[in-house]
């Protein structure tokens, strides 16, 4: 707009911009042009920008530098170096909360994984409707302390159904969420409950994705069902899959809904994930620096899972090409 | 109900005429039924399960603790929960006697859920906008940063957030709970940027010759015609503020302020001597999930149709 008003001012102006173009040097003209629309860029970013560097850019500096200090929220924050690291290193409630997010990472990811990539195969190839995706979406929608409350009932040692289908079978009853071997296996289920439904749809749409050629030749070429699977369906997927797996299992290590509703991280410990570790260190302890070197461990752990599960699985190659 | 049959004669129909001769083939698709039929099962009884405990008599329970009916039908439970029951009413029933603010809380989710959902659609919307249709220097560096954010876990921000609202003196306010997320997510404004750049510049070109102003392209061309995504965006930020849990853990504890899900779990705790009060909290969460099923049934398609979009691409 400014250059086309300028130039119709100013014929010779053509000239001098072209010859401002060779050298290089921007003259005002070409300096206007590069400013774009800066200017109302920033009017209509303001909010965002606000919004940006108030509630994420800052907090997630902040939150480095309250990992080297002690801060108990009153009075200021100590600089104490490294010394949260290590004592996090020979922190026994650290270790066990870190193994009881991996032992529920690998039983969430695992069985969410597999039963969604089924579920997605039969949306892609039997049942195509809406209504039954629809379905299968309904318990992500609804929140997660509604379903951990909703299997808090239904997993009650002694009234909930579930019991009673398992005695009623001659079998003992469970203690779900009352006893430390099961606490986690049984948070572990609510969420693959949760999510598969929204997992599948994730791998549909990866599915939806591969050419139905590749398909019609398979068929020719006389490939059973199982070996069209793995021969082209999982390899086609896998850019898909692998995306998949970063953005739920970096989802996963985040649980913390399911379990302080349910169990509050216990009996004892056996339930307490690394963020109700972080959160019970802060809100509890009032160890704010304590709990900011935590959550900048696990900050680190998430960035590694999503750099090796990119890496070793070649999560932006596709076969396709 | 009706989709899923009719799809299923149509899909065997098709297959019979194509496929007749084997049968083998046949046999697997009624076995691929039959997990989707599984699957649907899994998916929904917990649902029916949460309606049926609601409307039974807490008392009942125990003694029908394996009665696919309601125990002892009784609309108390929800009577109970939106306090419509006095407390010896109450309490005879198997419910604690105290009050809980369940209107309150309603209320609350309400207000901050909309506020929430309005501000961040309409601001990632602008912001949006100059990262996809204004060219400007350092524009997709700063895009760049904004997406980098996306991959910081929440709780690494929440601890700093909660102790600017603590110092900033909103704890326990509805400010306080709607300020980190009024303004931006970097979701919001990826998922409308993909959009916007894929949308045609002829109109807003002619806009422009006309000497329309960016304010007036954006509000009377660029606006109109994202409806779409704007009406998903919307629905999905309502949702997951609806849904949210921590944040409001955190911030937002006082009863004024309290949110559904917060409430919820307050409820929970709030068990009289012996049994809780398992058709009351069934009762809660049922209405605490209402406006969720409302919107899904109303806008399904689009959520279902989003997915896609939303988490690969």
């Amino acid at each position: 707009m400014t250059t086309l008003t300028k130039q119709q001012r100013d014929p010779a102006g053509r000239a001098t911009r072209s010859r401002a173009g060779k050298t290089g040097s921007g003259g005002r003209k070409s300096i206007t042009h590069r400013m774009g629309d800066l200017k109302i860029a920033m009017v209509f970013i303001f909010p965002a920008m606000l919004g940006f560097v108030f509630f994420f850019l800052i907090p997630t500096i902040r939150g480095v530098y309250l990992s080297f200090t002690e801060y108990s929220i009153l009075g200021d924050p100590t600089w104490i170096g490294l010394k949260n690291y290590t004592t996090i290193f020979s922190d026994e409630l650290f270790w066990n909360a870190m193994a009881v997010t991996v032992q529920y990472v690998g039983l969430n990811i695992g069985f969410q994984t597999v039963i969604a990539l089924g579920l997605a195969l039969l949306m892609h190839r039997v049942a195509k409707s809406t209504f039954i995706r629809g379905a299968l979406l309904l318990p992500f929608l609804v929140a997660n302390v509604i379903v951990a409350l909703l299997w808090f009932w239904m997993l009650d040692y002694q009234l909930g159904i579930v019991n009673e289908v398992i005695s009623w079978l001659g079998l003992p009853r469970i203690a779900f969420f009352g006893s430390e071997q099961w606490a986690i296996p049984t948070i572990a289920f609510v969420n693959v409950w949760r999510h598969m439904g929204y997992t599948a749809l994730l791998i549909f749409a990866g599915l939806q994705s591969i050419p139905s050629h590749v398909y019609e030749v398979a068929s020719l070429d006389g490939a059973s069902p199982t070996r069209t699977f793995w021969s082209i369906t999982m390899p086609l997927l896998r850019p898909v899959m692998v995306l998949v797996l970063v953005v739920t299992v970096i989802g996963s290590f985040q649980v913390f809904d399911t379990v302080a509703v349910t169990t509050g991280g216990g009996p004892i410990n056996a339930s307490r994930v690394i963020q109700m570790y972080i959160y019970q260190k802060a809100f509890t302890e009032s160890d704010f620096g304590y709990a900011s070197a935590l959550s900048v461990i696990l900050f680190v752990i998430l960035a590694l899972v999503a750099f090796v599960q990119m890496k070793f699985l070649k999560g932006n190659e596709s076969d396709l090409d | 109900m009706t989709t899923s049959t009719a799809s299923r004669q149509d899909a065997t129909s098709t297959r019979t005429v194509i496929n007749k001769p084997r049968k083998p083939f046949n046999w697997r698709r009624a076995g691929a039924w039959t997990l989707v039929v599984i699957a649907l099962i899994v998916t929904i009884s917990p649902f029916l399960w949460m309606l049926r405990t609601a409307l039974s008599s807490n008392h009942s329970l125990a003694a029908n603790a394996g009665n696919l009916l309601p125990a002892d039908f009784s609309w108390g439970a929800f009577k109970r929960v939106l306090g419509l029951q006095t407390p010896e009413e109450a309490i005879a029933e198997g419910g604690s006697g105290a009050a809980i603010n369940f209107w309150w809380y309603l209320r609350s989710s309400i207000i901050v859920s909309t506020v929430v959902t309005v501000g961040q659609v309409f601001f990632s919307s602008m912001a949006a906008y100059a990262f996809s249709r204004l060219r400007w220097p350092g524009r997709e560096k700063v895009f760049a940063l904004f997406l980098a954010t996306m991959m910081v876990p929440p709780i690494f921000t929440a601890l700093p957030n909660f102790l600017m609202i603590k110092n900033l003196g909103l704890l326990n306010t509805y400010a306080g709970i709607i300020l980190p997320f009024l303004f931006m997510t970097p979701f919001a404004i990826f998922f409308l940027r993909q959009f916007f750049l894929s949308m045609s510049r002829e109109v807003e070109e002619a806009a422009m010759l006309d000497g329309a102003s960016k304010f007036r392209i954006y509000f009377k061309i660029v606006l109109p015609n994202a409806a779409a995504p704007l009406a998903t965006l919307a629905l999905l930020t309502f949702i997951g503020t609806w849904n949210e849990y921590f944040w409001p853990l955190l911030v937002g504890q006082d009863e004024s302020v309290r949110v559904l899900t917060v409430g919820l779990g307050v409820f929970k705790s709030q068990s009289p001597q012996g049994a809780p009060d398992w058709s009351g909290l069934m009762a809660a969460t049922l209405i605490a999930a209402l406006p969720v099923l409302l919107l899904f049934i109303a806008f399904g398609k689009k959520v279902v149709n989003s997915i896609g979009f939303s988490g690969i691409k």
